[in-house]
């Protein structure tokens, strides 16, 4: 990967001097994951373009002998050791720190001084996202040019690359641009190289002090530069508003506009859920397909729910459902009111029966069609608790959300969403295999075409 | 003085009763195994340190009982060693037996007080007062007579020393205990007095009327599943027969409850007229009483159920529990009889049965009767072979070996049933699996492996994929094993190479290897089926396809229905042509296959992964040349001041350049755009199964040989596997198998596989690997990056161990044969399902992705 900075203007050999590093040899330095060398294509009176060229050894890369304790960050085929990330503001930091830091000893009015600058980065990945550069380098004050091209020009059909070339122009400070790059590089790429530790909010702060806090974009910049730690993020955030004494973030913090829309859609139907549970008069409930156990919490409080068995297929939903109820810490009163334990929807299982009631929230739609049959006889045949709760996302409202195309299902892991009226025939093919009678209502948002974003059967055997 | 003779079961719980220092732990130790011993002394020291605090005895007793429960679950005589004089400690013994369903003795030791007393006296470790031994003795002799009423079976006293040292314990075989039989057997289902059909049905079997009795001149053994009798026209004939075939030894008999019902009426006791019973008595009292005390007689001595060929074979009228075979109780006998009910009536006014057959999962195949249905109904290895005959249906046999079975029709309906016989909709439903088989560490014994070991956290994934991403099990009766490559290559420039490959088998022992082209697709399982309903039929489908094709990890293939379907159509036209279904004897096929192109199913990766590194590769590096160029061209640094040469610096980059370039063409060539079915190939390799067959017996020379006549060579989507073979013992030969994979792989071909000529392949009993792959250079760069050969990179992948690779690679391999073995076998589903299972749980094991 590299990068080059270009000073145009006179006597712009001085560029050496600015970046400590002398135009008229290769230099090399050892990183802890590769090598960079520095080095200048071009030296002259009116243009001199330094190279920064990072060199990333893919075999450690994959092998882990950098980063995560689970062997390597990545496979043998990556693109980490091509595309620039954050991999290279850690480099831009190593190799030209001190200029960064603005000293320059020999020409400190020149370190202080606005110059003309271009820098160009090979292969930044943007993931398609073509505004964003411009959302973060423009109100920076440079002009910002990209280049992208075709995926594979073999294929055209599988559209465009996720990378682009990257090239801003400005009249800024040296130190400046290097910390801009340092801090926007890694807000790129979702992923960053190393462990997040609480020492990153302070690197940030450092190298965005001055810009960072008045960036429209701020919070945008600090959730992305810490993906994997929310609660950092949201430290970072409150540490820069502090600093602006600006009285309230505006939620500009997530671009998904589904997770905007889904949050308190999920909040209203596990509030419905709960109340069809308690109306049913149940007193054991089983919450099949819990995920990391929404409504079992709010079941677990209610005084009329005595027993609370939450199942999910998936093991890592449980641990993950573990640690959010505190399980190990959890008072033997509650421990006792609740089993948490994997299980699946299309195997018969003895430790589904005896329920008063099942909750089955947002979970057929995840499996596969050909196992609907199973499903439904491990429920209604075998299980055939007094009362099912079912919902389902409705296919016909997904019109109403911008972000989706046409056709497109509201999780990748959805084999099917259905209309109001298929939902309505499956109903009335349960009632009548299983002899259950089936009382079907909407949760959100009604939309006078399209119905409700969910639809919600409550199963009730019959006798 | 003869022995005193002990005689009891040998399986039962036995209870010593004595008062202390009578001799119970010497006589124990003396009669039974310190196995079988549990000895309430030596539990109260295991749970506080000393034998005799009385204190402990609550701990102890509860850690014994818990003991003896496991011991009886496992089928082990147990002994309780404790005083056992409180009627009390006794009734704790009695339910425990309950519980388990097995018999109880009570050997009591009622030696005179005197010689315990002085025993206890000798005893200074554990001195009681005398007035404990005279109270225990005193409570001893107490119980002696009320011990049978307590339920104990059978109970043995001994009054003196003399005695107890002639003591001889002998333990006798359980009743239902006929494992020493062999058969061949032929089991009849209920017959309720149809002595037409009996007859009709004996003859078929080859059975032939000698001195007025059936026998069968190959010495077969006619097994009589019980309700001889009722709602038929002839019931006294068919018990003629019947008891005359058992008593002559020519078959067995257990009871019906219609007998059990029969018997009670014998007995002199008063029973509903009901259910066709009215018939059968007004038949016996024109008989006259010898008749009648006959068949009181022996239907009195007919044995709830028995247990057969060493264990393998089970009857009993209403089948039996996987717990209570081998047991004896009035539980069992009840369950034998009548099956287990909920108390519930259905519409028709009869009561609802619990389904124990879908819970069974014993080893023993359980034939029985008792629930009248068109077919025979077989679950779980059980068979229900009551096919209504008196409702007009049909008399069944079932043939133990064979495993066949033989029917003959009603002549007529001679009772009109309360509901018509099994209904449609459950035939449908077929079988569901049921969690508690998998979700757990399993064991599975295969033939080629022998034990093959889950985990249980490799469980809960494959719990896991399969609930969430795989087809229907009842399609899933095969998942192909990972394949390991061939040593690493010590050439320089090679990571893998067929010399290894060959190697691998020659050291083996093995002289023919095959080496079969490697096509670059996607593993592809196919299973065709003529029609919808053989699909039915045989492998319990019911949603009206007629087959499938599914991946590795028994996902179904394709997204869309469409695909599949005209891809299995054109399979069945080729078929249909090359008169592979006539020449197979055969409804229905599974085949092992790579299907292309690659990017069908890899589509999200090529797209996500690999494709985007070969554009950021590119993209990085051109600009870096670019810049080194510019460097170059333009601008002069002094060679002597540098230490790095910017001519080596370009050479280098252009070199990494120049691999990238390779990279991108090494995936381009597994992709192309799919535009209709013409589009695919499918190359298949193994013709796994079909009816009555798995074809691991067969060469894979038969193998390809037997695709490229029936398979391919017609319809383009089917394509043929190059191969060749080779004998590794021949220097010309092994330099063929080189060169010919130095010519597919120079192109940029994945590489190829090399097999044993065998199927399976076995040095001094050791299951070999049945293939080893051999991966071409070019293309090995998808695997592991465009820049691995580059020699300071290649020195560090040759350090790879595979070692791990081959040992699920041979695991898999067995679950793999097996399961289709099993399917082949018609084994119930959950044994097929544990198979394709195991496989999966095996892959969610940690191994290099690369291998």
């Amino acid at each position: 990967m590299l990068l080059t900075i270009t000073y145009t203007g006179t006597q712009t050999q001085n560029l050496g001097f600015l970046l400590h590093k002398r135009p008229d040899k290769i230099q090399q330095f050892s990183l802890n994951y590769g090598t960079a060398y520095v080095f200048y294509p071009e030296v002259s009176d009116q243009k001199t373009t330094a190279a920064l060229l990072l060199e990333i050894d893919p075999l450690d890369l994959a092998r882990g002998k950098l980063g995560s304790k689970e062997g390597g960050l990545f496979d043998y085929v990556n693109d980490r050791p091509y595309t620039c990330t954050s991999f290279m503001s850690t480099a831009i930091s190593r190799v030209f720190g001190t200029a960064m830091s603005g000293r320059c000893d020999s020409h400190p009015e020149l370190a202080d001084t606005p110059l003309h600058l271009t820098a160009c980065l090979s292969a930044l990945k943007d993931n398609g996202d073509t505004e964003l550069a411009e959302q973060l380098f423009a109100p920076l004050g440079y002009e910002v040019h990209t280049e992208r091209e075709i995926l594979d020009t073999v294929f055209p059909e599988w559209g465009m690359s996720p990378y682009m070339q990257l090239t801003i122009t400005g009249t800024v400070k040296l130190s400046e641009l290097l910390n801009h790059l340092y801090v926007l590089i890694p807000v790129f790429d979702k992923q960053k190289h190393y462990y997040i530790a609480e020492d990153e909010i302070q690197k940030l702060l450092t190298h965005g002090e001055g810009w960072l806090a008045s960036h429209p974009c701020r919070d945008k910049i600090a959730n992305r530069y810490f993906t994997a730690k929310r609660s950092y993020a949201r430290k970072a955030i409150d540490i820069l508003l502090a600093e602006e004494a600006v009285p309230e973030s505006v939620s500009d913090t997530e671009s998904d506009a589904e997770k905007e829309i889904h949050t308190p859609l999920n909040t209203l139907r596990m509030n419905t859920v709960l109340n069809a549970v308690l109306a049913s008069g149940a007193a054991n409930v089983i919450d099949l397909g819990c995920g990391e156990c929404r409504l079992t919490s709010l079941l677990l409080n209610e005084s009329q729910i005595k027993h609370v068995t939450a199942c999910d297929v998936s093991v890592h939903e449980l641990e993950k459902a573990a640690q959010k109820l505190h399980l190990d810490r959890m008072q033997p009163y509650r421990r006792n009111k609740l089993t948490l334990m994997q299980a699946s929807l299309t195997y018969q299982d003895k430790r589904f029966e005896n329920f008063d009631c099942a909750c089955i929230i947002e979970v057929i739609e995840h499996i596969e069609p050909m196992r609907i049959p199973a499903f439904e006889r491990v429920v209604f045949e075998f299980a055939k608790p007094r009362t099912v709760i079912l919902t389902t996302p409705n296919r016909e409202y997904n019109q109403n959300y911008q972000f989706m195309q046409e056709n497109e299902l509201r999780h990748g892991d959805h084999r099917f969403e259905w209309t109001r009226e298929e939902f309505k025939k499956w109903t009335e093919h349960i009632c009548e295999k299983f002899d259950y009678h089936c009382e079907i209502s909407g949760i959100g948002e009604t939309d006078e075409n399209a119905g409700q974003p969910t639809q919600m059967g409550v199963f009730t055997r019959n006798g | 003085m003869d022995n005193y003779k002990i005689e009891i079961p040998e399986f039962c719980l036995v209870a010593l009763v004595g008062a202390t220092s009578s001799g119970k732990t010497s006589f124990a130790k003396k009669y039974f195994k310190s196995t079988e011993i549990l000895s309430s002394d030596f539990f109260r020291g295991m749970v506080c340190d000393e034998e005799s605090s009385q204190n402990a005895s609550g701990d102890a007793f509860d850690v014994l009982y818990y003991i003896a429960q496991k011991r009886l679950k496992n089928g082990k005589l147990t002994v309780v060693d404790a005083t056992n004089i409180q009627q009390s400690s006794r009734k704790q013994i009695i339910d425990l037996a309950k519980e388990q369903d097995v018999h109880t003795a009570a050997i009591v030791l009622n030696l005179p007080e005197d010689i315990i007393q002085e025993r206890n006296k000798a005893r200074p470790e554990r001195n009681f007062p005398e007035r404990v031994i005279r109270q225990h003795c005193r409570d001893v002799r107490r119980s002696i007579r009320n011990l049978k009423r307590e339920g104990f079976r059978f109970v043995y006293v001994i009054h003196s020393l003399e005695q107890l040292e002639n003591t001889e314990i002998i333990r006798t075989k359980l009743w239902n205990d006929k494992k020493s039989e062999h058969g061949p057997f032929d089991i009849i289902g209920d017959i309720h007095g149809c002595c037409e059909e009996l007859e009709l049905l004996l003859t078929k079997l080859g059975y032939q009327k000698e001195n007025q009795v059936y026998t069968h001149p190959e010495g077969r053994k006619a097994a009589f599943l019980g309700d001889f009798c009722d709602r038929g026209n002839r019931n006294a004939d068919v018990l003629r027969i019947v008891m005359d075939m058992v008593k002559s030894g020519n078959a067995l008999a257990v009871p019906g409850n219609h007998d059990a019902k029969l018997l009670k009426y014998l007995k002199g006791k008063s029973v509903a007229m009901t259910h066709g019973i009215d018939k059968t008595i007004a038949e016996l009292e024109e008989q006259g009483e010898a008749f009648k005390s006959e068949t009181a007689s022996f239907l009195d001595s007919l044995i709830s159920h028995y247990v057969l060929d060493d264990g393998k074979l089970v009857i009993a009228h209403a089948g039996l529990k996987q717990e209570y075979i081998g047991r004896g109780s009035a539980r069992v006998r009840e369950f034998c009889l009548y099956g287990e009910v909920t108390g519930e009536f259905d519409s028709y006014g009869l009561p609802v049965r619990l389904d124990w057959a879908a819970d069974y999962r014993g080893r023993a195949t359980v034939v029985y009767g008792h629930i009248a249905g068109t077919e025979v109904k077989s679950l779980n290895g059980t068979h229900c072979i009551d096919t209504g005959c008196v409702f007009g249906g049909k008399l069944t046999a079932y043939r133990w070996p064979e495993k066949e079975i033989v029917s003959v029709d009603a002549l007529q309906e001679y009772y009109t049933p309360v509901k018509p016989l099994d209904t449609q909709k459950n035939q449908n439903l077929g079988d569901l699996l049921t969690v508690g088989d998998f979700n757990k560490k399993m064991h599975l014994t295969t033939e080629l492996f022998p034990a093959v070991n889950i985990h249980e956290n490799n469980a809960a994934a494959a719990l896991e994929i399969m609930s969430r991403f795989a087809a229907d099990p009842h399609w899933l009766i095969y998942l192909p094993p990972t394949m390991s490559p061939c040593e690493t290559s010590s050439l320089d420039n090679y990571l893998e190479h067929p010399l290894q490959a060959f190697e691998y088998y020659k050291t083996r022992r093995i002289k023919n290897i095959i080496c079969e082209k490697k096509h670059m697709g996607s593993r592809a399982v196919l299973i065709l089926c003529r029609n919808p309903e053989t699909a039915r039929k045989r492998f319990g489908i019911t949603d009206n396809t007629r087959g499938i094709i599914y991946t590795r990890t028994g996902r179904r293939f394709f997204d869309k229905l469409e695909p599949e379907t005209e891809l299995l159509n054109r399979l069945d036209a080729v078929l249909l042509k090359s008169g592979f279904w006539e020449d197979f004897q055969t409804d229905w096929v599974c085949l092992d296959t790579e299907l292309m192109p690659w990017s069908e199913k890899a589509q999200a990766l090529i797209r996500s992964q690999y494709a985007p590194t070969g554009k950021a590769g590119e993209m990085s590096l051109s600009s870096a040349v670019q810049a080194l160029t510019q460097l170059c061209q333009e601008h002069s640094i002094s060679d002597t001041e540098s230490e790095i040469r910017p001519e080596d610096l370009l050479a280098r980059y252009q070199a990494r350049q120049q691999d990238m370039q390779h990279y991108r063409k090494a995936y381009r060539e597994y992709c192309w755009t799919v535009h209709s079915t013409d589009d695919f190939r499918i190359a298949p390799f193994h013709i796994l199964a079909c009816e009555g067959r798995a074809f691991s017996q067969e060469t894979h020379l038969w193998h390809m040989e037997m695709i490229k006549k029936y398979i391919t060579g017609t319809d383009p989507v089917f394509m043929e596997t190059p191969y060749i073979c080779i004998d590794t013992s021949d220097e010309a030969s092994i330099r063929k198998g080189v060169d010919w994979w130095l010519s597919l792989t120079a192109a940029g071909g994945e590489g190829m596989v090399v097999k044993p000529e065998f199927y399976i392949a076995k040095q001094n009993g050791t299951l070999l690997q049945p293939a080893v792959k051999c991966r071409g250079a070019e293309y090995l760069r998808i695997i592991y990056g465009a820049e691995y050969l580059e020699p300071e990179h290649l020195k560090r992948l040759k350090k790879r161990s595979l070692s791990r690779k081959r040992a699920l690679a041979l695991k898999e391999f067995a679950l793999g044969m097996e399961s289709l073995s099993r399917f082949v076998k018609n084994e119930p589903l959950y044994k097929i399902h544990e198979c394709t299972f195991g496989v999966l749980a095996l892959e969610s094991e940690p191994v290099d992705p690369r291998l």
